[in-house]
């Protein structure tokens, strides 16, 4: 059955799809671009990277990795890839010297979810520009 | 950078919206089914925060 399943779908070239990924992962929605789907690339760019600065501009706490017990280093583990996902923006916005320490509050806390939320948004973007990269999807 | 104050119900709603157009993008292949799905996601996004809201509120007493 899992041998059928790989028949239909091979993995294909790592240079066919790694750079419409990559260029994804840094740029929100630059995969799609790369990949000439403008509109979609546009959407996707226009999404993450709003709900990013609305989460920057709710002062929202970016996650550093942190050991401990299981259910710290899932959070903070887990909340530090999502924010390092945005790509450039995570980048610049760390250059820059963001760094709002965790606040209590309603609008900080969304704001950290917002910052979380748009790396793991640009995660489906980045899936979505493999597989058109990969031809499973027009 | 300039400081943004929203309700709850703000701060959900714009969660909603930004989330709703990456999931109608990505998840389905033609631009009509997109378009559907977006919107059917943002209104299921809705439902919940009404709905939560009202079931907490009512909850609380």
């Amino acid at each position: 059955m899992a041998n059928e399943k790989e028949e239909k779908h091979p993995m294909p070239p790592v240079g066919s799809w790694a750079p419409a990924v990559a260029l994804g992962w840094l740029i929100p929605g630059g995969g799609h671009f790369l990949l000439k789907r403008t509109g979609r690339g546009l959407l996707l760019m226009i999404s993450v990277t709003s709900m990013f600065l609305c989460g920057l501009m709710m002062r929202g706490a970016m996650f550093q990795p942190q050991t401990g017990d299981l259910l710290t280093t899932l959070i903070n583990t887990g909340g530090f890839i999502g924010d390092v996902c945005s790509g450039i923006l995570y980048l610049v916005s760390v250059w820059l010297g963001y760094n709002t320490p965790d606040m209590a509050g309603h609008v900080h806390d969304y704001g950290t979810k917002f910052l979380v939320t748009a790396g793991l948004l640009n995660i489906l973007a980045m899936v979505d520009a493999f597989e058109i990269a990969a031809g499973r999807k027009d | 950078m300039p400081k943004m104050n929203l309700s709850h119900f703000e701060a959900a709603f714009l969660f909603s919206l930004f989330t709703s157009v990456v999931l109608g993008v990505v998840t389905k292949r033609t631009d009509r089914d997109r378009l559907h799905y977006g919107a059917y996601t943002f209104v299921c996004f809705l439902v919940a925060l009404f709905g939560i809201g009202w079931a907490m509120y009512l909850g609380h007493g």
